[in-house]
């Protein structure tokens, strides 16, 4: 068995910025596992550009993003252990991981920051009726053998989902010659980023079809077509409104879930809506010692929105091993159900200004997002727009709660 | 020429060939499609049935408590997995406990032990998310659950590995009875020539008697759909839950399976479409409903794929086991509970053979044991280490929903009968069975059939051969468009 200070699980842009700023905060003994055999997660695969207009101001691919991550890191004395699956963790800590090299084996940590990212949701959680032939993939598999392996899953395409990898996949297929026919979103808006609906979609007259899915495949052994129709408010088929579509090939883009089997298996609950682990301002979660930042904690658009909270993991993972952590309180943020949730859920210290990212359940126009402290608005920002694509933040300044705050609550006022 | 061609390899005629391979005989199986137990084997719901419920005196109920009793041993033998969970029949009233003892009377008929009625508190203990409404259950320790097509490719690898022959992508087409031997004729390929042919050829049993011109019987199929929950689903129940029977089977069931996942289904829809394997949004909504009579908060969200399979109806109402000229088989009709009763059929096609005076010597070198590719999950942390300084592939993970390793994925394409396509692999191994349903791995796994079979990936296929899953290489048609 080995002891390590700090142990990330994972390699993407959230354990490689974690890694940085925890070494930076003073750890030194730090240890990455990535099952992979290269670090830098899915960004990889992204090789479009719009990545890092926040944190470095300039449009990177996403391996150019991932690059910058990965040299910083690499000038660290930080240990890399890549083609290493972490299969267990302890609620003590105790890591299990597998190799090739290694075979099976236990490391101690005194602190761990998860960081495995996320996965798409397949088919099977669709059930979708019809046939079952080749053909389907989602989004990101198709990504996959486009981009990093040079290989086209098909030639006539119907993509159901309007989330970004779809969106970015539409644009992918047409470029290398496939004909995208259609894209069908379930909801009555997208939940792609706006410039990508603009740049995937419109700039390639690729139709959108909002309150629509899938209601049937065909073809006994590679896809023939595919039935669509519309939906009603409570997203049920009109009948009616079945259209048939020729195509070799249906993508799905229906949704990203936090990888968190790991986390459940250290004995963490998840939040039923980001179905992540709850953690406050520090990035702790309900286990001491034990943070989580980016894709696996919640889903995001953005990778720089990624490496932020990396940073925030990783110094906060700094201070639990040197035992500096500051906790004075245990209050609550809940949402009103218009935000569809808020992260982090806990503040346990407000000495300091504190970000809470926040989604939006559906579209909203000229509101104001407010930030109450036991009713009473600590915070006010006006939004033009609020879309469920778009992850946004809003600040609870210093000192706002205090130990005997109950509650703090982001909501949305209409103007 | 051989002395026995088997048409089918579905759990019957693997079986079937794992037996007559303790003969000294020269055996060949065809099967029409590109890998084993791709037809009803593939899609039931995967229970070895207690034996009570099939008409007493009825060749089903004979041979399905003869195939339960043999099931444990044969799949110790054979390394599947196999689970005794004990099943319960949910009653919902008075009525329904009169059903339920009818049942239970006939079970005993069938010479059926360990079968017991019990009430809501004996039921609660037992299954503590039962729905409120269920007051009465039969309750019968021998149920047990199985891996259906685990068990036909096991049945099928281990007659091969004493001999047997499998020869997949042969579609029998005609047959000619000769004297004393009959010709096969297969699409694209030369005539075989067989002493005695073996039809169980599932739900096409009635066509393939046909060709060698018995008309006697025919098969219709009957739809079940299935929906399939994630593992983490898979401890909402622990037995298997099946509601009061109706004309048209079980009715639906809840299941635990042996890999931990939980089954719901399936429906019976009767049709005439042999092919005709679609899933439909009614099927869904009536598995859903039912499921929810018989179980409180069934994780739907957990849903990870639905499928569908074709029950064999015969027109006899029984298995259709018999020789109808000398030297022809049929073994048709092979509805539930044909897989329970698998082993016990083989069996019986052996005696049918030999109180006709075919008369077959034993081998003294046949090995019943086979080595299961899943045997890795199943080892000690220390065994796994030794194999992975012997083999470092099983230290690779390469599904991490299932946590399947490369090695394993190696040995389900080297081993017989070999996997050739991703279905294959994922049969025999659960990579992309998961809650991804492959969406990381099967890039890899293509790599490596690719690898192993020494052709090129876009050869790789999902099933048959037009289940193609790349259409080439990027940019190919840029210039075209
Ligand atoms: C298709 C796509 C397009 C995107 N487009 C943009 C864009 O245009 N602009 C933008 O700014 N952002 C974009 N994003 C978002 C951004 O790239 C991601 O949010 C970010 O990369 C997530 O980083 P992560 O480190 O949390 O997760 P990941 O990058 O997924 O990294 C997780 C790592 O953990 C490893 N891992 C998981 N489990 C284990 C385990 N058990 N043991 C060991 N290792 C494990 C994985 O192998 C992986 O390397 C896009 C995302 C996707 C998927
Ligand atoms: C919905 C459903 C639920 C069930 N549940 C249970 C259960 O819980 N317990 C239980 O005991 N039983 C159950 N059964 C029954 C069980 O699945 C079947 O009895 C069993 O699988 C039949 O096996 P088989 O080998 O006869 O048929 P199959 O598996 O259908 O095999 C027949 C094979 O013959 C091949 N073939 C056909 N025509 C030709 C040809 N011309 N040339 C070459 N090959 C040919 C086919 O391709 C196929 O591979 C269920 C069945 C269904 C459909």
């Amino acid at each position: 068995m080995r002891n390590v200070d700090l142990v990330i699980i994972g390699g993407g842009p959230a354990g490689m910025c974690a890694a940085v700023s925890a070494y930076n905060a003073g750890v030194e003994n730090i240890l990455i596992l990535e099952r992979d055999s290269h670090l830098g997660g899915i960004l990889q695969q992204c090789i479009h550009n719009g990545f890092g207009l926040h944190r470095y101001k300039e449009e990177l691919t996403g391996p150019e993003y991932a690059f910058r991550c990965e040299a910083e890191l690499r000038k660290l004395p930080v240990e890399v252990q890549c083609n290493t699956m972490v299969t267990d963790i302890s609620p003590e800590k105790m890591i299990t991981a597998m190799s090739s090299e290694r075979g099976i084996e236990k490391i101690g940590a005194k602190a761990i920051i998860l960081a495995m990212g996320c996965r798409e949701r397949s088919k099977g959680a669709l059930n979708i009726p019809g046939t079952r032939p080749s053909g389907i993939f989602s989004a990101g598999t198709a990504q996959k053998y486009v981009n990093m392996m040079g290989y086209m899953p098909g030639k006539n395409v119907v993509i159901l989902g309007s989330g970004d990898i779809g969106l970015i996949m539409a644009r992918r297929m047409t470029l290398e010659g496939a004909r995208v026919h259609a894209v069908c979103e379930v909801m009555p808006y997208s939940g792609g980023l706006a410039r990508n609906i603009q740049q995937c979609l419109n700039d390639f007259d690729i139709p959108l079809y909002l309150s629509h899915t899938v209601t049937e495949i065909h073809g006994e052994h590679r896809i023939e077509g595919v039935t669509i129709s519309e939906v009603d408010e409570k997203m049920k088929p009109i009948q009616g409104t079945e259209r048939f579509i020729e195509c070799d090939t249906l993508l799905l883009s229906v949704g990203l879930i936090p990888e968190n089997e790991l986390s459940r298996s250290a004995g963490l609950n998840l939040d039923s809506v980001t179905k992540g682990c709850f953690v406050d301002q520090n990035r702790e979660t309900e286990i001491e010692g034990v943070f989580a930042c980016g894709n696996v904690l919640h889903v995001h658009d953005l990778a720089d929105f990624v490496s932020e909270e990396g940073e925030i993991a990783g110094e906060s993972a700094a201070l639990y091993i040197r035992n500096e952590l500051k906790k004075s309180m245990h209050v609550p943020v809940v949402t009103d159900g218009k935000i569809r949730y808020s992260v982090p859920q806990i503040v346990t210290d407000n000495t300091k200004n504190i970000r809470l990212y926040y989604r939006a359940g559906a579209v909203f126009s000229d509101v104001k997002v407010n930030v109450l402290a036991d009713g009473v608005v600590v915070n006010s920002v006006k939004k033009k727009k609020l879309v469920p694509g778009e992850m946004q933040y809003i600040e609870l300044k210093a000192n706002s709660v205090s130990e005997n705050t109950a509650e703090i609550k982001v909501c949305i006022d209409k103007e | 020429m051989y002395d026995v061609v088997i048409i089918g390899a579905g759990v019957v005629g693997g079986m079937i060939a794992r037996k007559m391979a303790e003969y000294k005989l020269k055996i060949c199986i065809l099967e029409k499609d590109s890998d084993v137990a791709m037809g009803a084997t593939k899609a039931n719901s995967a229970i070895v049935h207690g034996g009570f419920d099939a008409k007493a005196g009825s060749l089903k109920a004979l041979l399905n408590k003869r195939g339960s009793d043999m099931m444990e041993d044969i799949c110790r033998e054979l390394g599947v997995r196999y689970r005794r969970n004990g099943s319960l029949v949910l009653g919902y009233s008075d009525e329904d406990k009169k059903t339920l003892e009818g049942i239970m009377e006939n079970g005993i008929k069938n010479g059926i032990e360990g079968l017991e009625i019990i009430g809501r508190e004996r039921i609660k203990e037992l299954e503590p998310n039962i729905s409120d409404s269920v007051e009465w259950a039969l309750y019968a320790s021998t149920g047990a659950i199985v891996c259906p097509y685990g068990l036909a490719e096991a049945a099928i690898g281990n007659a091969m590995d004493n001999g047997v022959e499998l020869k997949l992508n042969h579609s029998v087409r005609k047959i000619k009875k000769l004297e004393n031997k009959f010709e096969i004729c297969v699409d694209n390929e030369k005539s075989i020539l067989a002493k005695t042919v073996i039809n169980a050829a599932g739900i096409y049993s009635d066509e393939v008697a046909g060709m060698a011109g018995d008309t006697s019987f025919d098969v219709h199929p009957r739809k079940g759909e299935y929906i399939l929950l994630d593992r983490e689903a898979g401890d909402v129940v622990s037995h298997t839950l099946f509601t009061v029977p109706t004309k048209m089977g079980k009715g639906i069931l809840v299941s635990p399976t042996v890999h931990g996942n939980l089954i719901l289904g399936p429906t019976a829809v009767d049709g005439e479409d042999k092919e005709n394997r679609k899933t439909e949004r009614e099927g869904f909504d009536k598995i859903i409903a039912e499921s929810a009579r018989m179980v409180k908060n069934i994780p739907l969200n957990l849903t990870i794929t639905s499928f569908c399979g074709l029950r064999s109806v015969g027109s006899t109402g029984d298995f259709i086991i018999n020789m109808p000229m000398r030297g022809f088989v049929n073994v048709a009709g092979i509805e539930s509970p044909g897989l329970s009763a698998s082993p016990a059929i083989a069996e019986y096609v052996v005696e049918l053979l030999e109180n006709n005076g075919f008369k077959f010597a034993k081998r003294d070198d046949f090995n019943p044991y086979r080595e299961s590719v899943e045997k890795f999950s199943e080892m000690t942390e220390e065994e796994k280490n030794q194999l992975i300084k012997k083999d470092p592939s099983y230290g690779k993970i390469v599904c991490r929903c299932e946590n399947v390793t490369e090695g394993e994925i190696l040995k389900a394409i080297r081993t017989n009968p070999k996997a050739t396509t991703l279905d294959g692999v994922k049969r025999r191994t659960r990579a992309q069975m998961g809650r991804c349903q492959g969406g990381f791995c099967s890039p890899y796994i293509m790599e490596l059939i690719s690898k192993e079979l020494g052709i090129p990936i876009e050869k790789v296929k999902k099933s048959s051969n037009e289940a193609y899953i790349l259409s080439g290489r990027t940019k190919e048609d840029v210039h075209n468009a």
